[in-house]
């Protein structure tokens, strides 16, 4: 059988795919909130690291003498630990995020193996799972910047003031916080990919015996 | 006198499942013929190898050795596009779970393999609808799987299985999670499907209510056919759930 031409009778329009996928997580919204909030928190404490790093930075060059001055004392040391806390921020959400997509996908083994009784390819269930950790990572990433900035910005307002606002370092801010939506995005999607292509290419009948 | 059709032929079929470094062979050479049009059930006790038997004949997993053919073509030698293709159109499944899937109304659970297959979402629903109708279900259309009863998301169930006018109907253990009413209405209704619709059945069960609606009954024992018998030449003694 010419293998382009079955490829073509079988097909996942995208918008029965985006439909299937808003569905799901809205329906199980218990367990996507837990999968969002994974990602959140991850991004959220990579984010406040990564704004403490901007606002120190914008105080030791652009700050008032005297702040300057105790700054640059303990500038290697806060050097180091910069990114000795952004490494092991990665590392927790790495973590965190993927184990919650991980259990996310593992649970509906079943699910995947009866899609693929009924003619689905492993390229739709992909292509499934792929929207839901899209949208997860998105809606995640997104607040889990503000709340980490937030937060971050609090803590600096305590102590330096309205120092903070004028010094306001808008440019390296908003390039943390691409990364940070970008990193968390990447991660919930890869996360969710391995399970996901696991489940899918296994033959239906062992898809559906997996226990959970 | 003409030649039946066979739609599926299994030669020499055995399935050995590894746990570990222990082998454990549940079909052990099983020669198999189900005709077009027929109603076969697959008996035999639980650990027979009736559900692989299933399994290899549903194409959906493959045998460790020997033949399966699904209409002439051997299911080993199709690629996941084919397989994906003949689960799509050739076959529909019923299993004792129902497997229905639980976001999706009985509606758009009927629709699904309409949408693999191509259909626009108009098409697909108003043959979803009729065929949810025609297994009794005209007025659950928007209800959810667990706002069904175990016999209506069977039908859901059936009604799915026959969304592209399959040529064969795989169910296993269909009746299973079902109690004695319900389960001789599914049979009924299975029954009712392969003559009007002249879709073949395959089930794989224990239940012994499968037997009057047959045409033909294969008996597993311990991964090898122990006997195939006619529905004129059945012999039920009650009491015997083991059809000895």
């Amino acid at each position: 059988m010419d293998e382009k031409k079955i490829e073509k009778q079988l097909s996942l329009p995208l918008r029965n795919a985006f439909q299937m996928s808003v569905r799901n997580l809205r329906i199980r919204f218990g367990r996507s909130i837990i999968v969002t909030m994974s990602i959140l928190l991850g991004i959220s404490f990579l984010m406040s690291i990564f704004s403490s790093n901007a606002y120190t930075n914008a105080l030791l060059t652009r700050g008032p003498e005297d702040i300057r001055l105790i700054l640059e004392k303990s500038a290697a040391d806060i050097r180091t630990r910069q990114v000795w806390l952004v490494s092991l921020s990665l590392l927790v959400c790495v973590v965190g995020i993927v184990n919650a997509m991980l259990m996310s996908v593992t649970e509906r083994s079943r699910e995947i193996g009866t899609m693929k009784c009924l003619g689905a390819l492993d390229r739709f269930v992909m292509e499934l799972f792929l929207l839901e950790s899209l949208i997860h990572g998105l809606i995640g990433s997104i607040l889990g910047c503000i709340v980490g900035l937030f937060i971050m910005t609090v803590v600096f307002l305590f102590q330096y003031h309205g120092l903070v606002l004028r010094l306001f370092p808008a440019g390296p801010l908003l390039w943390y916080a691409l990364l940070s939506v970008l990193l968390g995005t990447g991660l919930a999607i890869a996360g969710a990919l391995y399970p996901a292509y696991v489940s899918a290419r296994m033959e239906p009948a062992e898809a559906m015996r997996r226990e959970v | 006198m003409a030649r039946r059709e066979a739609i599926v032929r299994t030669i020499e079929l055995r399935k050995t499942y590894m746990l570990g470094k222990v082998s454990l062979p549940v079909l052990k050479g099983i020669d198999l013929e189900i005709f077009r049009g027929e109603y076969i059930s697959i008996m035999g006790p639980s650990g027979s190898g009736k559900t692989t038997l299933f399994n290899m004949v549903g194409g959906l997993d493959k045998p460790t050795d020997g033949k399966v053919y699904i209409d002439e073509v051997d299911v080993a030698q199709l690629d996941a596009y084919e397989l994906a293709w003949l689960r799509c159109r050739k076959i529909g499944y019923i299993f004792q779970t129902f497997n229905l899937i639980p976001v999706m109304t009985a509606l758009e659970n009927v629709m699904l393999p309409m949408i693999f297959a191509g259909l626009t979402t108009d098409e697909a629903m108003e043959k979803a609808k009729g065929l949810l109708e025609t297994v009794g279900l005209g007025e659950r259309l928007h209800h959810k799987p667990f706002e069904l009863s175990g016999g209506q998301q069977q039908r859901v169930a059936i009604a799915r299985a026959l969304a592209n006018d399959p040529a064969i109907i795989l169910a296993d253990e269909p009746t299973g999670n079902l109690d004695l009413k319900t389960g001789k209405e599914i049979i009924e209704l299975l029954k009712r499907m392969n003559r009007e619709k002249q879709v073949s059945v395959i089930t794989a069960t224990h239940d012994l209510k499968m037997l009057d609606v047959s045409d033909r009954v294969v008996w597993i024992r311990d991964g090898l056919i122990e006997r195939v018998e006619d529905r004129e030449n059945l012999d039920i003694k009650v009491g015997q759930v083991e059809g000895e």
